[in-house]
């Protein structure tokens, strides 16, 4: 029996249940992918809005600014990399200026820091925008982070402060008894827990609906991106957005945290919320209008496109509240944009106005809210980096060409509390293939280490979810 | 800091065929540094027949080549680090690497030759269309995991792009028992050398569909389908010429560029061919530093990688000799109409010895036509040719007294005749 379980280990159910590991608690994470943070907090812009554009007074305004307040110490305590770039909001028509004051007087009333920048003061700080810009809203609290560290360190650190987590357990079933739930899962494992919270992001109104009915509908919202190579020095130094409209914040050009250059999303409504397809149509349409934004993006660069579904709610604001039957059912639903700036202060707000209501919360007196630290390689000196490699010979040994990533990086990873077991796991903690090459040279050998690492025959490494298979079949052993 | 005369970074064909160059010429001073745990580079996975017949008049398969070069390297005692990674090169030619062994090293070298190679044009970079699946593979992963592993990545195979390599693994795979189910071209002719079409696709009846490519990939978590279809002459998709093919691995093989990550920290302007811009000696636009083989631009035959290395260690011994002056007269060689790109892009008359040679690919297969050299409004040199491919890399020897010095570009182009 766990106190508390959370559905869902994206980057709100993983700082969720960091924070619960805070308290003398016990607690269960149950995620039905095989590797942490593996839907919206995998593609989205990696973003740390200021939070100029919410609508004050709406639990998204308030969330968006605490949250980007507090990512500093989150991602210091989580080994995260976290930059305040600052955003510029373009206007690109005179008859959008008054858009940029109506968003100034937004950002005060929510408490964000901004300043209304001319034509020339715009293309001062970014040479390479539109000639046509005439004027911009500057907000240089916004920044760009690391989504998939944030989500899996988090976990990891709530893993290493006591919480259970269950990796590719899909929930079915949930059961009210007298003074606790049944969670069923697929696999035909069954938790008992007093409290659920449902962080279960896009899928998170269909396991509301496993307690009552609902009252809010959720649209998966297909965003579609590119990424460009790291080479394209000095195109953007912050996160461009166009003016927003009520489709969303629109088609940004932002440097991310690795170096590279994503351009989009798009906001396609969809029928399944499975469906992170690409497609040509849209993409072209993204880079027609990105252009307008940035004339020179070199598209010539682009690494790679991919696309992440956001649950749009119809409430137009976050949903985080009790189920109506229930107050030992914690929903949070509509987690859209900006959900990652607001998650640190998601997980505070669910934690404090929530579970604290149904539940003594008992500080853990041996909580460390510090992740173990991740050698950073590249930030050392050539002698410290000597002495390191020293030590442990593997931090000599690159894997990955691209992204330069060592093979004693990889392997710390698969000793921490959270290993990756998968080849996208790998990626995300490490980097290794997220380079112009796309893992054709890596993938083989992080399939190979993956292999010997947890001793999976090498035809068993999956590439991310059950049945995607790297390869297939052993060509002697078929022969025998 | 350790002092080096040449460092040649990749130990492939073209590194080893540098260095051996290099050390026929007199220079004792020589480091290769190769990032994996053998030299020889892609060779050492591509286990077919073919290589070699213009080098050594025979039929080698890939590690036979490169073994023929590796022994040398060993003969002579040129030193070569690997399971090495270059992590930079800076601009005064101080060359990092990473190894298990020794850690970060900081050579300082006097020249470089760049011989990295090249990496294959992958599903990000083609930005398919459809579901993020795995099973979708380079042709030349696939290759690496069937030959160098022993995995074979599917047993219904489609294979989307032409080029050599994915013929190559087409009759690999069906000689493993798969069944290779066709070949979509998004251009009206193939990206391959005919001898592959002939025997890698005509041989085993594999279809290949011209002026078609991928839809959409569809597939939960491993391929299930790939979506094809035709293209018009503007690449646009034709409606209803769409085939559906149930299958569990699509290999590309779409293209190859130059691997130039080491050159994009400095001050160097890229060609056309998305390699470095080079001069008549394969040298950059940085005195000292030098780029040849598939780093350069991608060649058809490995002969012809180990043919450029050569001609980038002459240079290279030249620099040393302090015999490359970068003066007199100079020109800018561009490429003219039907033709995608020439190597190289500089000239600097005086530093050539006898002969220039100029390599370059046409835009499009064509019959009977001229190759024509010019200088300003001189046609210099004029070739007949019956055929000509884009799959072929074409090289052009001129000699140096033929030049006028009266213009300061060098063109090369096709004429057709009508």
């Amino acid at each position: 029996m766990f106190d508390v379980t959370v559905i869902g280990a994206g980057i709100v159910g993983s700082l969720i249940a960091r924070k619960l590991s805070s308290y003398q608690l016990s607690v269960a994470v149950i995620e039905k992918e095989p590797d942490v943070g593996n839907v919206t907090t995998m593609a989205n812009s990696a973003i740390v809005h200021s939070g100029y554009d919410p609508v004050p007074g709406t639990l998204k305004a308030e969330l968006n600014v605490l949250g980007n307040k507090m990512m500093d110490q989150v991602c210091d305590e989580l080994d995260v990399e976290m930059k305040r770039i600052g955003s510029l909001t373009v206007a690109l028509y005179d008859e959008q200026l008054p858009l940029l004051e109506d968003l100034a007087k937004r950002s005060a009333q929510n408490g964000v820091p901004v300043q209304i920048l001319s034509a020339e003061e715009t293309l001062k700080l970014e040479p390479n925008l539109s000639k046509e810009v005439k004027g911009s809203l500057f907000a240089p609290t916004a920044g760009i982070v690391n989504p998939f560290t944030l989500s899996v360190h988090a976990i990891e650190n709530a893993v290493d402060n006591g919480v259970k987590l269950f990796l590719e357990e899909k929930v079915v079933l949930i059961n009210k008894n007298d003074d606790f739930y049944n969670i069923i899962c697929e696999s035909g494992n069954t938790y008992q827990t007093k409290i659920i919270i449902n962080a279960a992001g896009i899928y998170s109104d269909e396991i509301h609906k496993m307690v009552e009915p609902i009252d809010y509908f959720l649209t998966p919202r297909k965003g579609e991106y590119f990424i460009l190579d790291h080479y394209c020095d000095d195109l953007v130094k912050h996160t461009i957005f166009p003016l927003p409209s009520e489709k969303g914040k629109g088609i940004l050009v932002t440097p991310s945290i690795g170096g590279t250059f994503l351009v989009g999303p798009s906001a396609e409504a969809m029928a399944s919320k499975d469906d992170v397809s690409t497609d040509k149509f849209t993409l072209d349409e993204i880079k027609r209008q990105a252009l307008m934004l940035v004339p020179s993006i070199p598209f010539n660069q682009v690494i790679r496109t991919f696309a992440g579904s956001r649950p749009t709610p119809n409430t137009h604001d976050f949903i985080i509240r009790y189920a109506k039957c229930d107050d030992h059912f914690i929903t949070l639903s509509g987690i859209e944009s900006p959900g990652l700036a607001s998650s640190p202060a998601i997980a505070e707000y669910v934690v404090n106005e929530f579970v604290s209501r149904v539940i003594k919360l008992i500080p853990n007196p041996n909580f460390n809210p510090r992740v173990k630290a991740r050698p950073h390689l590249k930030e050392m000196s050539v002698e410290e980096r000597n002495k390191f490699i020293a030590e442990n010979p593997d931090y000599g040994k690159i894997i990955c060409n691209c992204e330069k990533v060592s093979l004693g990086e990889i392997l710390f990873e698969m000793n921490t509390s959270v290993p990756p077991k998968t080849i996208k796991a790998v990626k995300k903690r490490t980097r290794a293939g997220f380079g112009k090459c796309q893992g054709g040279f890596c993938q083989p050998l992080v399939t190979k280490i993956i292999s010997e690492k947890f001793n999976i025959p090498l035809n068993e490494v999956m590439f991310q979810k059950r049945g995607s298979f790297v390869v297939r079949y052993d060509i002697k052993g078929e022969k025998k | 800091m350790i002092n080096r005369k040449l460092v040649i970074i990749g130990g492939g064909s073209a590194g080893m065929a540098a260095a051996i160059k290099a050390y026929e010429l007199g220079e004792r001073d020589i480091l290769i540094i190769e990032k994996n745990a053998y030299l020889g580079g892609i060779l050492n996975q591509c286990i077919h027949n073919g290589f070699g017949l213009h080098e050594f008049k025979e039929e080698l398969t890939g590690p036979e080549f490169m073994t023929r070069f590796s022994k040398k390297v060993d003969e002579l005692g040129i030193s070569y680090a690997l399971e090495s990674n270059v992590l930079s090169i800076s601009d005064d030619k101080v060359v990092t690497y990473s190894n298990a062994k020794d850690g970060l090293v900081e050579v300082k070298a006097e020249a470089i030759i760049l011989t990295t190679g090249c990496y294959e044009r992958n599903a990000g970079a083609i930005q398919i269309p459809g579901d993020r699946p795995s099973g979708i593979y380079t042709a030349g992963q696939a290759q690496l995991f069937a030959n160098c592993y022993g995995y074979l990545v599917g047993k219904r195979v489609f294979i989307l792009g032409s080029g050599d390599i994915g013929l190559i693994m087409a009759r690999r795979m069906t000689l493993e028992g798969a069944k290779v189910l066709g070949v979509a071209e998004l251009m009206p002719y193939s990206a391959g050398l005919n001898r592959n079409i002939v025997q890698c696709l005509k041989d085993y009846d594999i279809p290949l569909y011209l002026s078609h490519t991928v839809k959409k990939v569809i597939g939960e978590s491993h391929l299930e389908k790939v979506v094809i279809a035709k293209v018009d002459e503007k690449m646009n998709f034709i409606e209803g010429t769409e085939q559906i093919f149930n299958c569990d691995c699509l290999l590309l093989s779409v293209g190859l560029l130059p691997n130039v990550d080491l050159f994009n920290k400095l001050p160097l302007s890229m060609s056309k061919t998305r390699g470095a811009k080079v001069n008549q000696a394969m040298e950059t636009e940085i005195p000292g530093i030098f780029s040849a083989g598939n780093v350069l631009h991608v060649h058809d035959l490995v002969d012809y990688v180990v043919e450029e290395a050569r001609e980038a260690a002459v240079g290279a011994i030249s620099y040393l000799n302090g015999e490359l002056k970068h003066e007199g007269h100079v020109y800018d060689v561009n490429p003219g109409v039907g033709i995608n790109y020439v190597v190289p892009q500089k000239v600097f008359l005086d530093d050539v010895k006898d002969n220039l040679s100029f390599k370059f690919r046409v835009a499009k297969p064509m019959k009977d036509i001229n190759i024509l050299i010019t200088e300003g409004n001189n046609i210099i040199k004029k070739i007949f040719k019956p055929a000509i491919v884009p799959s072929e890399m074409e090289i052009v020897h001129v000699s140096k007294d033929l030049f006028k010095r009266e213009s300061n570009e060098i063109k090369v182009y096709v004429e057709e005749k009508k």
